[in-house]
């Protein structure tokens, strides 16, 4: 079972609710913005707390109301590729890249930089990158910090239609070579069509 | 400018007076920016407030407020000096508890402003990311606020090196322990035929501050890798 997920959680009068459970590769939860995709994605990484319900993720039971459990964020080992990218500012693309590294990877270093074509952005600060590239950088952070599941933001969203054809044969890349739950969020239903194995509409 | 011996112990005075005002009240201020700016209290408002309180009252009171919570008979200058036999009158360290106090909100406003100015957003990525609350604090949180810790340092310093009235409240002029730059001024004016010595004083402590200032551009220059990032 890759993804196991009861969420019950109100944000002010509004209701984020969502039952699934499925053995797909790349799961991708599709709908409108303010439907709470991203808020799923936080409460799946541990940054956001359900009201009630349960999170196992591969096995593994991250969340869960009712026996109290309830991992931090820290050892969820989540590779989450936020939809801004977040890269830490004041922290050169190789600081960047190292910040979780996790003995455990799926990919070293060399073929991180190799798959995302960022190897002479490694001196770069943040701030000098363009949109696909600093993606691209998140992307190879999270890969690096030994993750046991994947959750992508609308990792397109902020590229322009070239970027995005090189960035989605790395996602389907990935999806293929290091057989990792993925938890993908997207409005966007050619890229849900193409890359997930089952799409929850939200 | 040669300076005299006795100019040199005035500037070594004050300096030393500063310093250890500024570093003693650096982590306190940081500890109170940061429960000001993160943490929700009881009292929060008060807390607020009495930070604050040196910044909006007459020097001379705060003066006076320490000579009664810190004066000889003071219940926490008592205890000072029977706990670790620190005593705060006519004394040196008086002069730096005072300029510490004076400094305060300075460091406490500029701190927190920094602190509340960090995407907590960044914060979440790093724990994503597999690092603990330590971890965070040290490697995202501190770095992003160190333009503001800085900024706190350099106001304060510059408070603590021009601190006179609760100084001259609380320790007194006694040369040689508490007084400092602007109280010789003081009382170097009060003297006929003092011109000469004012003027003196007057350029060091200009020259003071303005050395200050600079060496904290540059320092906030290399903290941030290059990219310009004033202090002020």
């Amino acid at each position: 079972m890759s993804f196991d997920l009861s969420i019950d959680h109100a944000v002010g009068d509004r209701r984020i609710r969502l039952d699934c459970r499925t053995q797909a590769g790349l799961v991708a939860l599709f709908g409108p913005s303010g439907a709470g995709k991203t808020s799923i994605l936080n409460m799946v990484a541990g940054i956001m707390t359900p009201d009630r319900g349960r999170i196992v993720v591969g096995g593994e039971t991250l969340f869960d109301s009712e026996t109290g459990v309830d991992i931090p964020p820290a050892r969820r080992r989540a590779g989450y590729v936020f939809q801004d990218g977040r890269l830490f500012p004041h922290m050169r693309v190789r600081a960047n890249l190292l910040y979780g590294r996790h003995a455990q990877a799926p990919m070293a270093l060399e073929a991180v930089l190799d798959v995302l074509g960022i190897g002479h952005l490694l001196d770069r600060w943040p701030a000098t990158l363009s949109g696909g590239e600093a993606q691209r950088v998140a992307i190879g952070r999270a890969l690096l910090s030994g993750p046991r599941f994947l959750l992508l933001d609308e990792p397109l969203s902020s590229l322009d239609p070239a970027r995005r054809d090189e960035i989605m044969p790395v996602i389907e890349r990935l999806k293929q070579e290091l057989a990792m739950p993925i938890l993908y969020v997207s409005h966007d239903r050619a890229e849900v069509e193409r890359l997930a194995d089952q799409v929850i509409a939200l | 400018m040669i300076l005299s011996s006795e100019e040199w112990g005035i500037v070594t005075l004050s300096l030393q007076v500063s310093l250890v005002a500024v570093g003693l009240m650096l982590p306190v201020a940081f500890a109170m920016a940061w429960m000001l700016a993160r943490l929700r209290f009881p009292g929060k408002l008060l807390v607020d407030a009495l930070v604050h309180l040196p910044l909006v009252v007459p020097p001379v009171v705060t003066g006076w407020l320490l000579l009664l919570l810190f004066g000889a008979n003071g219940p926490i200058g008592r205890l000072f000096e029977q706990a670790l036999g620190i005593s705060f009158m006519f004394r040196w360290t008086g002069a730096a508890l005072a300029s510490a106090i004076m400094a305060m909100p300075l460091m406490v406003r500029a701190m927190r402003l920094s602190i509340e100015g960090i995407d907590r957003r960044l914060e979440s990525a790093a724990e994503t990311l597999g690092a603990g609350r330590w971890r965070v604090f040290l490697t995202i949180s501190l770095p992003l606020a160190l333009p503001g810790v800085l900024a706190g340092l350099v106001l304060g310093f510059a408070r603590s090196i021009g601190e006179f009235g609760a100084t001259i409240t609380f320790v007194s002029d006694v040369p040689g322990e508490t007084r400092t730059l602007p109280i010789a001024i003081y009382s170097a004016l009060q003297l006929p035929g003092g011109e000469m010595a004012v003027t003196r004083l007057a350029i060091i402590s200009i020259l003071l501050s303005l050395g200050a200032l600079v060496a904290s551009e540059a320092l906030a220059r290399r903290a941030n890798g290059g990219r310009t990032n004033h202090v002020l």
